[in-house]
């Protein structure tokens, strides 16, 4: 299946990557086979194995972190890249394959149909198939978050913590100035809320794992919720950022006369 | 009270000061870190020197036996410095983040430009590398 041709359009892939030597390089090939308007940004996460070697060997330009940084920091070091280098669309697919590159053209559909949407965000409960296998409690977590979230940002989140995402050229420059730390997908929800940029959701079929461990142990899945939660509602006292020039105009009045 | 213990807790507040200002001075300490140390300092020192306050101290806020109201000043002051120090972690964990990222970033695009720069010996399009080198360069300024 071939995209529409944007030829004035860049896309840029961000594929961030810590020890995934074992599926990177395949993730990287189907996204060139699949999504070749796409340039790919693999941003190794200061892997000890081979991560970074396989994926330049695949066709990626490879940012590698010093040392190990951590996700969020990991895909905001993709956001400057694509800020820096001009990119007008940016996703976000995982380094460990659970992520098919095929379903980035539901993404692009969802934002070329409506100018103000600046993220698209697959979401793995929206679709009729509820065979996404995942852990109950990893799965109660989310929907624990989906149903905060949606309330706060007043539209249906289905599935906050999907990193398989596309954002416009002001979800990007948001983000290269600020993205959250660990488990960073929830808060990046909140962060467009706050900007007033505008998110959607598509329904996209997502595998599992073929190889390596989740960032997220079950063991630590208790301590993220904690964590989040806390930046969730602490993140709600915090004092709103201001709008950008070219982003909708807010409610928040500028210094007076 | 006994004045040797007097003078003992006068020298030992008086040494923490003058030790403190030693390591700024010897650029061992930033000034915006010994502050609160200083604070601390001057606060033990007149605790030593004026023997009535402490007393003074525990009586207005209802506590009985005086030492523990030193107890309490002393619990508080730590439990701030710590909070200072937490702060100030949080602050350097984000520059190094920034730091790390930026090294990250200009890593990927010298290497670029150096297998453009490889390509080019090799008969090229000589005007690539110039033009990256010429970005590379706006981005240093």
């Amino acid at each position: 299946m071939r995209f529409p041709k944007h030829s004035t359009r860049r896309y840029l892939a961000v594929v961030p990557a810590y020890n995934e030597q074992a599926t990177v390089g395949e993730v990287v090939a189907a996204l060139r086979r699949h999504a070749p308007e796409f340039d790919v940004l693999v941003v190794d996460d200061g892997s000890t194995d081979r991560t970074g070697e396989i994926a330049r060997a695949a066709g990626a330009r490879v940012v590698r972190l010093p040392y190990n940084l951590g996700i969020g920091s990991t895909v905001q070091a993709g956001f400057v890249f694509a800020q820096e280098n001009g990119y007008d669309y940016m996703a976000q697919v995982d380094g460990d394959g659970q992520h098919d590159p095929r379903e980035l053209r539901k993404l692009i559909a969802a934002m070329d149909a409506d100018p103000e949407i600046d993220m698209v965000c697959g979401s793995r409960f929206l679709t009729d198939d509820h065979s996404y296998p995942a852990p109950v409690s990893r799965r109660t977590g989310i929907h624990i978050f989906a149903f905060i979230l949606s309330r706060i940002v007043d539209q249906r989140v289905s599935d906050p913590t999907s990193g398989f995402r596309l954002y416009n050229r002001r979800g990007i420059g948001v983000f290269a100035r600020d993205y959250p730390h660990d488990y960073p997908e929830v808060e990046a929800v909140l962060m467009l809320h706050w900007h007033r940029l505008k998110m959607i959701e598509v329904p996209v079929k997502m595998h599992t794992r073929s190889a390596g461990v989740s960032s997220i142990s079950s063991g630590k899945s208790a301590y993220y919720m904690i964590k989040v939660l806390l930046a969730i509602f602490v993140g709600l006292a915090r004092r709103r950022p201001e709008p950008d020039p070219g982003e909708p105009a807010g409610v928040i009045a500028g210094a007076g006369i | 009270m006994d004045s040797r213990i007097q003078i003992v807790a006068i020298l030992a507040a008086s040494g923490l000061l003058l030790f403190v200002l030693e390591l700024v001075r010897r650029r061992r300490l930033l000034e915006r870190y010994a502050l609160v140390w200083l604070l601390a300092a001057v606060v033990l020192l007149v605790l030593a020197v004026w023997r009535g306050l402490l007393a003074d101290l525990a009586d207005v806020f209802g506590i009985a036996y005086a030492p523990n109201a030193l107890f309490f000043v002393a619990f508080a002051g730590v439990l701030v410095l710590l909070l200072h120090f937490s702060v100030s972690t949080s602050r350097h964990t984000n520059q190094v983040k920034v730091l790390a990222q930026r090294v990250a970033l200009l890593e990927e695009r010298l290497s670029q430009v150096e297998d453009h720069q490889a390509a080019d010996t090799g008969g090229g399009d000589p005007g690539h590398s110039e033009r990256l080198i010429a970005t590379s360069g706006e981005m240093l300024e």
